[in-house]
């Protein structure tokens, strides 16, 4: 121990160089981002205080109204809360689901079987998403594959149909996010030693206490960044919203896309987009307090 | 084995190229070229076509392609003289002609526009001072469009009770503005109160089942019987009838439907605007037409006489009725604060649905 203190205190000079080293090894990366991500950032930025959208030829005209669109469009709100919506039952489920499937995953299988479990886990992210969703439309819709399914038990039901509903965004959804939780949960899970679990129950705590008390709260952290990970693309979403939802299915994903692909609004639609990145933000900044404190807790 | 290319063999190369380019000049003054622009795949560049069209004429036709309207009046502005032909949206006909962008058409160098139908060859949208912009070349309806075996005669059957959960919009503003326009009575282009426009959309909200975007979402919801009443493109109609065999009823309601009309114009800073008018003149030529419907399928032709080369039984014969002309409103061109408005409404009607 005394050793590895001795090593990890440089000598100014190495320290320097130490400092260029990664320096050059993270410049791809942050090159990258910059070029690929922060540049096209700021264009849009600079969109959202235009009048109309950029035209060449065309003259400027700057404003700030973009960003009162809130106020000027009082059913954005409406909007906003349908989203809001599908992001709480999305991440909700996929708790629900992702949290056992991960504990199992970690506790509960090893070998050959493990890869296997985790292989099927990742097969959706495989998959297309407009070839996913189109896939949900075939089982969902009226004499779909659930349709004949439910004919098939009892012969005489009227027909079903949940395709161009709100349980069917979220089944899209929670399909495409849920190997997000489990890989975080799994990496928490993995993390707990087997000793806590033993400890408890040789004194008695049954199986739901163990998750109650100890597997649950030593899960959060993976549980938090998980539930980050899905809650932000999903209330950007427009494409299962849009596809899945008939008219249910407008989202603040859906009308920042229309203001690009219909309106020919850019800077309305690059205002909105801000707007929701503010926000996200702030919900970046309140969880990170959160999983401080878990950490703290472990 | 590699081949070294030195500065001096380079030169040797550059200056013998030139020198046959020289001597090979007079055989290309006699080749004539025209450039067209225009949407991709729509009728000017199917390949059969250029190829008759050199036979005949001689002329080899270039093509540059736009993605929006905008994009096309950006092209014309920016690059004078590096176009002959131009397909130009009826909409957007005075806008270019105002910005001395194009030029009058010269019917008298379009033999075939003896055929134009009277209501399409001067229509106000493609006139200034009762000089005609842009040549009409094809035209299109959207309009009712039902299962059949459901009777309606009125745009007022998408807020029927009787057919709740049962209707799907054309996810489009311009489109359903203009339905709401024509139920309250009002003009498609540029009504005067959006308000009522907004209650009779948003009266439709119990029968609104979904909102589509593409012709292939309209055809599988179609046929997957999730609705059965829509608003729906004439053109389109024709291939899920002939091609997808669905069971669908094309109607202009007593209100009116919504019309387009694309009108193919010449450049003011085209230097081969004889070859350019022949070139539009081929493509209203009736053989052409028919071709190009039977082989590709295609929008309705304004030409008449191309119209009568199809089959009495032509389903995009007997869709695109000439008599239908008189019932529609075209779609004019729209300033950008009405498009806004326009925009701005569909999206608070769409909001108001999902609630």
């Amino acid at each position: 121990m005394a050793h590895e203190v001795e090593v990890n205190i440089p000598r100014p000079a190495r320290r320097r160089r130490q400092g260029w080293a990664t320096a050059a090894l993270l410049a791809p990366a942050y090159g990258w981002l910059l070029l690929a991500v922060f540049l096209p950032l700021c264009a849009m930025l600079f969109f959202s205080f235009l009048k109309t959208s950029p035209l060449p030829g065309r003259p400027l005209f700057y404003t700030v109204n973009n960003y009162l669109a809130f106020i000027n469009r009082p059913y954005l709100f409406d909007v906003a809360w349908t989203s809001i919506r599908i992001g709480l039952w999305t991440t909700g489920l996929c708790a629900v689901i992702g949290l056992p499937a991960a504990l199992a995953l970690a506790r509960a299988t090893s070998g050959r079987s493990k890869h296997v479990l985790f292989l099927l886990i990742i097969l959706p992210f495989w998959t297309n998403g407009l070839v996913r969703v189109f896939s949900w439309t075939m089982v969902l819709r009226e004499g779909g594959l659930l349709d004949y399914a439910l004919h098939l038990v009892i012969p005489g039901a009227p027909a079903f149909s949940l395709l161009y509903s709100f349980p069917a965004i979220i089944i899209g959804l929670v399909h495409a996010y849920l190997p997000y939780m489990i890989l975080t949960c799994y990496l928490s899970a993995s993390a707990i030693e087997d000793g806590y679990v033993e400890a408890a129950r040789s004194l008695g705590a049954r199986t739901p206490v163990v998750f109650w008390k100890i597997l649950l709260p030593l899960s959060l952290p993976g549980l938090i960044s998980g539930s980050i990970l899905i809650f932000v693309p999903v209330i950007g979403s427009f494409m299962e919203p849009r596809i899945l939802g008939g008219r249910i299915g407008v989202t603040m994903g859906t009308v920042i896309e229309d203001q690009f692909t219909a309106a020919f609004n850019w800077p309305l639609g690059a205002a909105l987009s801000f707007i929701m990145l503010a926000v996200v933000l702030v919900i970046f900044a309140a969880s990170a307090r959160v999983l401080r404190a878990g950490g703290a807790l472990q | 084995m590699t081949y070294q290319i030195t500065r001096r063999r380079f030169t040797a190369a550059l200056g013998g190229a030139a020198i046959a380019g020289a001597w090979a000049r007079p055989g290309f003054a006699d080749a004539k070229e025209i450039i067209v622009l225009n949407w991709k795949g729509y009728g000017t560049d199917e390949a059969f076509a250029l190829k008759a069209f050199a036979d005949k004429t001689g002329i080899t036709v270039k093509h540059d392609y736009f993605n929006s309207e905008p994009e096309m009046l950006t092209k014309l502005r920016t690059n004078p003289g590096a176009y002959d032909v131009v397909l130009i949206n009826s909409a957007r006909i005075q806008q270019a002609e105002s910005e001395g962008l194009i030029d009058p058409i010269d019917f008298a160098k379009v033999p075939n526009s003896a055929g134009l139908a009277p209501a399409l060859k001067n229509h106000a949208n493609l006139t200034v001072d009762g000089k005609a912009y842009g040549l009409s070349w094809l035209w299109g309806m959207n309009s009712l469009t039902v299962r059949k075996g459901i009777a309606a005669d009125s745009w007022s059957i998408f807020t029927d009770p009787k057919y709740a959960g049962r209707l799907a919009l054309f996810d489009d503003a311009v489109t359903e503005i203009g339905i709401g326009a024509l139920l309250t009575g009002q003009d498609i282009n540029d009504p005067k109160d959006l308000k009522a426009i907004v209650d009779k959309l948003k009266a439709m909200k119990p029968n609104v089942k979904l909102t589509w975007s593409s012709e292939d979402e309209w055809n599988k919801a179609f046929a997957a019987n999730a609705f059965d009443i829509s608003v729906y493109w004439s053109g389109a109609v024709v291939r899920s009838i002939h091609v997808s065999k669905l069971p669908a009823e094309f109607i202009i309601p007593k209100e009116g439907a919504i019309g387009w009309l694309d009108s193919l114009a010449v450049p003011t800073s085209s230097t081969k605007k004889d070859d350019a008018l022949k070139f539009i003149d081929y493509m209203i030529d009736p053989t052409f037409y028919l071709t190009w419907a039977n082989e590709s399928g295609a929008p309705a032709s304004a030409n008449q006489a191309a119209m009568a080369k199809l089959p009495a039984d032509d389903l995009n014969r007997q869709i695109h009725k000439e008599d239908y002309l008189s019932k529609l409103q075209f779609m004019s061109a729209l300033p950008d604060d009405r498009r806004q408005a326009f925009n701005d409404a569909w999206e608070e009607v769409k909001a108001f649905y999902a609630k």
